[in-house]
């Protein structure tokens, strides 16, 4: 009889839209069951790069002590790190913090000059999604920077197979405004920049 | 009589499925109406409706039914006779067989159960052959949710009602439960379910009942559903927590010791996941278990419970020990939900059977510890797991000892004995003197693990008294091993916490913060049988006071000695020992009292005054003590400074003083007898100045004379109105005395005023601002002497510029009574002469001021004050130190609701035109403070005219000033007028409009938002008005979030814009900067087609303020910039 009970929780769990999954050790909670699915799903008509990419926790929020109100506070890396941490990877449901693309130290600002140098590390060595992930620093930095700035994203040194292309194809000019008028580019770029659902 | 065309009309309306639900809604309450004032019968009706029961058309037969059930419903307190209802249940039980008109049988048979006494019930029978109906013909989970909640809760209220029925069916019942819960998901039926569950354990207790060959598979249907998992967050109209969800199922599973084979293993899986939530349910339901299923049924379980216990305090323990301030009376570690439950649990086990201390008191790991405790000495230089098995041990051995003294003896025979050795303490002579120094070692080195296991023992067996002396008040645990173990004890222990003290090692704060909690702990024992004798108790007492009195700086140390004497305080003012309580007065408090009145001490003077008056609070008494010797303290300084000049004295009384505003007089509510002390303290202060004829020279002690004014009006604020009427009589006495009496006398000429422009003496003006503080917070039932002559003399001042005096004179215009009718009697003036004096006080000067009447109509009135004001005499200086009091004045007015504020309000006016009655606009500096005093008059003032000091407000007084004066000013700032009066009358216009109620503003937006936006571009043009524009600005953002703002905000769209984006580059306040930005985020509410112009203006406007020089302001350019980029389908050009 209690086999039989289970046998029938579980259709119930898996046909009916639900409140509650039943968690018995003989049943896989339907959250799993889900992710599983999509995953398997995403795999079949992405291909995914790094299908199982090692994932950080995100690190608390810096709160700044009162800034001194007759000092004008000049923009440093913190800040610009603010901007991109919560860019959302291409291809998994995680920030490009973690899973440590970007880092604190990635960032360096030079105040006199106005140049920032962004260097970021692709998840593997073939990363395909290096220049996506480019694209959106460069298009979120462009939201947040008054025009002055110059930008550079390059990918960490050593860390991409192909790395002096990706390079320059994110550091010319042309090459970028041309990528940002595909539409399809453009929507999953903004997609990875407004993504809220993390 | 119902008409039977009518009745079958409304039958009609119901059964037709395609009429509206009010209407049939409305149908069957006149039905069930008619039923209720008996102008039908249930007979007639059914009779009536045997078409609509009896037809196969399935539809309507429902519908039918349905009705007779719904009326039913409303009729539960309507009386019927035995063989009506016994029909009725006759009909619905039957009808549940019929599964297309089920709905109207379940409603049915429950609005029949839920019938009162009174009115006609089901009978037992009835209810059976119901029950068996229902157990046969209805499968519940075939249905949907609502019917399947129906049926719980027939089956529910037949578990409770007739429960003796039930009880005959047996097998058949409890095989139909599980079939209706099985699977169940719906979260309101689950709740009625695992009540049934409940209801059937109580149904059937015996373990050769029914419900014990079924347990099993009855705990199979709902143990599968813990724990609990309910993600279903958004409130619903049933508003059901997983909380309540949780409770049931706990309930359920504890409900009878049959599920007990399957439920302890199942609990202990799910304790072993690693979900939090899972663990904190397992641990409440193990507690519910362990309490319903009996010591006998848990036994077998013990061992696999210690485990699982233990790994979860393991798990639940972080490695990190405070040893910070706050810690010194709470465990010193991270306490979270897991941690808590498993505490009550093993409480709970240990509490009901002592013979799980067994498996405690016999575990390896536990054993081991207390063997390698010696193996570091230092707890910062122990690897996180041993700091983790000290934690976590110290927590199960205090736990366990908290449980009951039988527990507590068993703990500390089996480890206090060992710990003590380890720590390296040998007990006192077996003649019970005390040891001296020289005759027992304390080991050189100090273990903080073991230190640390030590004092929470100490702690949990203070606690265990504690709580049982609450119930019984006769305190008797001399007899109990562990008491005696610990007085065998208590002399070494004392010394080892004392020398940890004093430690100076390298580690020194853990050092003191163990020592510290250890003394505080001995000292906290109750009772006169408490292991710690009272010469023990005073040796602790000296030693924490020799700390604070001899360490020299605010360290560590001195912190945390202070706070466990306060603690110590409180609980001996808690606990009313007498003992004990004698003790601290002659070691501490006498002590302390002593040395903060002399001062002669290594500590600072305020540390050592924190320290008197935080240790004193702790009980009446010792407040008694502490004022009397402050009080002496301050006279005699105040003497030492006026014969010897001694500066330093004033220090001491203006920190005196201090002391007492801060730390005491906050308390005045929660000690008694304070407010007499402090009385009895003012009026001793003022007998001292009386004293003290002439300074010797002069100080500028600002800092002693603005405590004094405090302290001087708080105490008059808090103290009764006879108290307050004992002050002012001395207080005047010193008045008349000084060489202010003289100021009543000088007439107020201007040549006189002249005279006076020499300011007054130190003292005389310590008495002036002294007085004036009384009668700022004087009550307005206080009598006041001789009170023209002080108007006179606060006038006097006033005009030469002492502000106090202005408030004072605010003060008392606002308490006063009126006329005779008034309350204010013994004084001899009533208001209206208050006021005739100030504002007619007759200028008998040389020149002749009025307008020598050739007809020109001056402003509102005509006195002789508004005419200073308005610069026709006297000098700059003179004119702006009127305005200023005429502001205070007017505010004890406007706040009584008293009309003449509206003339005060129109001089105010008159002196910020370009053009006034005098013929010429006014000095800018006049201007500037007439618009000022629009503030005055309208904001909420700290110092003066508040509740704190009885002021007399009438409601909305702010509202109907407001309503007056808007216009005014409104219509001024619309004619012509010069540049710098059209901006000080924008001044005047946000500082009213700042102050008023949002809500005051929001009504009448329409008229204000131009007004405001105007008043933003003229104050945005330089930075002397920024906090103004910045107030200002605030109103405008109120206005724009609400939606009665928006409407107007619609039409102004252009202009907002216009003004914020110039307000977006404000450089001189970055605040200003931000909320403007906000507001133009906030904007973005308004209709698209309004909005959509200014994308680019806004946006260009945001594109510099990303540049700005401040982080916040930054922040806030990349919000609203990517709002407003996003109103449009196309993107910011790349």
């Amino acid at each position: 009889m209690s086999m039989l009970y289970t046998v029938m929780i579980l259709k119930k769990v898996l046909e009916s839209e639900l409140w509650f999954t039943v968690l018995h050790r003989k049943i896989k909670p339907l959250a799993v069951e889900a992710r599983l699915r999509n995953r398997e799903k995403k795999k079949m008509t992405l291909g995914l790069i790094n299908a199982n990419p090692v994932v950080q926790a995100k690190k608390e929020r810096l709160v700044r002590t009162q800034p001194d109100q007759y000092r004008d506070d000049g923009v440093d890396p913190l800040d610009i790190y603010e901007y991109v941490r919560d860019i959302r990877d291409p291809e998994h449901p995680y920030t490009l913090e973690q899973l440590s693309v970007l880092s604190e130290e990635s960032v360096t600002v030079d105040d006199q000059l106005d140049r920032i140098l962004i260097k970021f590390t692709p998840t593997v060595q073939h990363c395909s999604m290096a220049t996506i992930i480019g694209l959106c620093l460069r298009a979120k930095l462009k939201e947040c920077l008054p025009l002055h700035y110059k930008v550079d994203i390059l990918v960490s040194p050593g860390s991409h197979a192909d790395e002096d292309s990706v390079n320059k194809q994110l550091n010319d000019k042309e090459r970028v405004a041309a990528a940002m008028e595909n539409p399809n580019l453009r929507q999953l770029v903004d997609e990875c920049i407004y993504s809220d659902e993390i | 009589m119902v008409e039977t065309n009518q009745l079958t009309q409304y039958l009609e309306t119901f059964v037709d499925i395609t009429r509206s639900p009010t209407e049939q809604d409305d149908s069957r309450k006149a039905i069930a109406s008619s039923l209720d004032n008996d102008s039908l019968s249930i007979n007639q009706l059914v009779r009536e409706m045997e078409l609509y029961l009896t037809t196969t058309d399935n539809v309507v037969r429902a519908r039918g039914i349905l009705l007779l059930a719904e009326v039913l419903d409303s009729l539960k307190a309507k009386p019927l006779t035995n063989a009506i209802v016994h029909t009725l249940v006759g009909f619905f039980s039957e009808k549940l067989a019929d599964w297309r008109a089920l709905r109207g049988a379940l409603v049915g048979c429950l609005a029949l159960m839920k019938r009162k006494d009174v009115a006609g019930v089901v009978t037992h029978i009835d209810a059976q052959a119901m029950a068996k109906s229902m157990l046969q013909n209805v499968q519940l989970q075939a249905l949907a949710p609502h019917d399947r909640k129906l049926g719980f809760e027939l089956l529910e209220f037949l578990l409770q009602q007739y429960s003796e029925a039930m009880s005959t069916m047996g097998n058949l019942l409890v095989y139909a439960t599980c079939e209706a819960i099985d699977g169940e998901k719906d979260p309101q039926c689950l709740i009625v379910a695992f009540h049934l569950i409940e209801l059937l354990a109580q149904l059937f207790p015996s373990p050769s009942g029914p419900l014990a060959s079924d347990a099993s598979d009855l705990f199979e249907v709902f143990g599968c559903y813990f724990p609990l998992h309910f993600t279903h967050t958004k409130d619903d109209e049933t508003n059901i927590r997983r909380e309540d969800l949780a409770r049931g199922l706990s309930l359920a599973i504890s409900s009878t010791p049959l599920f007990e084979p399957y439920a302890i293993p199942l609990l202990l899986e799910k304790l072993s996941s690693s979900l939090p939530i899972a663990k904190v349910d397992s641990l409440k339901c193990l507690k519910d278990c362990a309490m319903k299923y009996g010591v006998d049924r848990m036994k077998k379980h013990y061992g696999a419970l210690w485990s699982a216990l233990k790994d979860t305090f393991y798990s639940s323990t972080g490695t990190h020990l405070s040893f910070a301030l706050e810690s010194i009376t709470s465990p010193g570690f991270e306490i979270n939900e897991i941690h808590n439950e498993a505490v009550s649990l093993l409480q709970r086990l240990v509490e009901q059977d002592i013979s799980f201390l067994g498996f405690v008191v016999e575990d390896i790991r536990i054993n081991t510890v207390f063997d390698t405790i010696s193996r570091y000495s230092q707890f910062r230089g122990m690897p996180d797991t041993s700091k983790l098995e000290v934690l976590v041990i110290s927590q199960i051995l205090s736990v366990s000892a908290k449980a009951s003294v039988q527990s507590c003896n068993i703990i500390f025979q089996t480890f206090f004995f060992r710990l003590m050795n380890t720590l390296g303490i040998v007990e006192k002579t077996s003649n019970g003197d005390v040891v001296q120094n020289g005759n027992f070692t304390v080991s050189t080195r100090l273990y903080h693990g073991g230190l640390h296991l030590c004092i929470e023992l100490l702690a949990a067996s203070k606690d265990l008294t504690l709580g049982f002396e609450e119930c019984s008040p006769t305190p008797d645990c001399a007899q109990e091993s562990w008491c005696s173990m610990v007085k065998r004890f208590s002399v070494p222990l004392i010394q080892v916490f004392a020398s940890a003290v004093y430690s100076s090692s390298d580690d020194s704060v853990a050092d003191v913060y163990l020592g510290v909690k250890g003394l505080l702990t001995m000292g906290m024992f109750w009772g006169g049988s408490s292991p710690v004798s009272r010469s023990e108790f005073e040796k602790i007492l000296v030693t924490l006071t020799s700390i604070i009195t001899s360490k020299s700086g605010k360290t560590m140390v001195w912190e945390l000695a202070l706070k466990a004497l306060v603690w110590i305080g409180s609980f001996i003012d808690r606990y009313h020992e007498t003992d004990k309580a004698r003790s601290y007065m002659s070691i501490v408090v006498d002590k302390l009292v002593s040395l903060a009145c002399s001062g002669h001490c290594g500590l600072p003077y305020p540390m050592m005054l924190e320290a008197t008056s935080e240790v004193c609070s702790t009980g009446s008494k010792y407040v008694e003590k502490m004022v009397l010797g402050l009080e002496e303290a301050f006279c005699s300084s105040l003497s030492d400074f006026y014969v010897n000049g001694n500066f330093k004295s004033v220090d001491k009384c203006s920190h005196l003083l201090g002391c007492l505003t801060n730390k005491l007089l906050p308390r005045v509510a929660e000690i008694d007898g304070l407010e007499k002390l402090l009385v009895h303290f003012a009026i001793s202060m003022w007998n001292q100045i009386e004293s003290c004829g002439v300074f010797s020279c002069d100080f500028n002690g600002g800092e002693f004379v603005e405590a004094a004014i405090t302290i001087m009006g708080q105490i008059v604020g808090i103290a009764l109105v006879d108290s307050q009427n004992s002050i002012i009589q001395k207080a005047y006495r010193v008045v008349l005395s000084s060489t202010l009496a003289a100021m009543e006398s000088i007439p107020l000429t201007f040549v006189a005023l002249e005279d006076l422009q020499r300011d007054l003496s130190t003292r005389d003006e310590l008495i002036l601002s002294l007085f004036a503080s009384i009668i700022i917070a004087a009550s307005p039932a206080a009598s006041i002497p001789d009170a023209r002559s002080l108007i006179h003399l606060f006038l006097v001042s006033l005009h030469k510029g002492y502000i106090p005096a202005a408030q004072a004179l605010g003060s008392m215009v606002n308490k006063l009574g009126r006329g005779t009718g008034g309350t204010y009697i013994t004084s001899g003036c009533s208001l209206e002469e208050a006021c005739d004096i100030i504002f007619q006080a007759d200028f008998a000067s040389g020149e002749k001021i009025s307008s020598n009447g050739s007809g020109k109509i001056i402003c509102g009135s005509e006195t002789t004050l508004s005419k200073i004001c308005l610069g026709f005499c006297g000098s700059l200086e003179h004119q702006t130190h009127a305005i200023t009091g005429l502001a205070w004045i007017g505010k004890g007015l406007l706040m009584r609701g008293d009309e003449r504020v509206n003339e005060i309000a129109l001089v105010l006016v008159e002196c910020l035109k370009s053009t006034n009655c005098s013929g010429h606009a006014l000095h800018p500096s006049a201007m500037k403070h007439a618009a000022d005093a629009f503030s005055i008059l309208m904001s909420d003032s700290e110092v003066c005219l508040n509740r704190k000091f009885h002021a007399v407000i009438r409601p909305l007084y702010k509202q109907r000033f407001f309503s007056k004066i808007v216009p005014i000013l409104e219509s001024l700032i619309m004619n012509f007028q010069t540049p710098l009066s059209r901006k000080m009358l924008h001044v005047a216009l946000a500082h009213v409009i700042s102050n008023v109620p949002v809500t005051v503003i929001l009504d009448n937006t329409k008229k204000l938002q131009p007004m405001i936006l105007e008043g933003l571009s003229v104050l945005s043009i330089d930075s002397v008005e920024k906090e103004t524009l910045f107030s200002l600005l605030l109103v405008l953002s109120g206005t724009l979030t609400d939606t009665k703002g928006q409407q107007s905000a619609e039409d102004n769209a252009h202009i907002i814009i216009e003004c914020l984006v110039k307000l977006t580059s404000y450089p001189n306040l970055m605040v200003v900067r931000e909320t403007a930005i906000q507001c133009l985020l906030a904007l973005l509410e308004l209709p698209h087609r309004r909005i959509y112009p200014f994308r680019i203006q806004v946006l260009q406007a945001i594109a510099k303020s990303l540049d700005d020089p401040k982080r916040r302001v930054r922040g806030e350019a990349i919000k609203c910039r990517q709002a407003w980029a996003s109103i449009t389908s196309t993107n910011i050009p790349f």
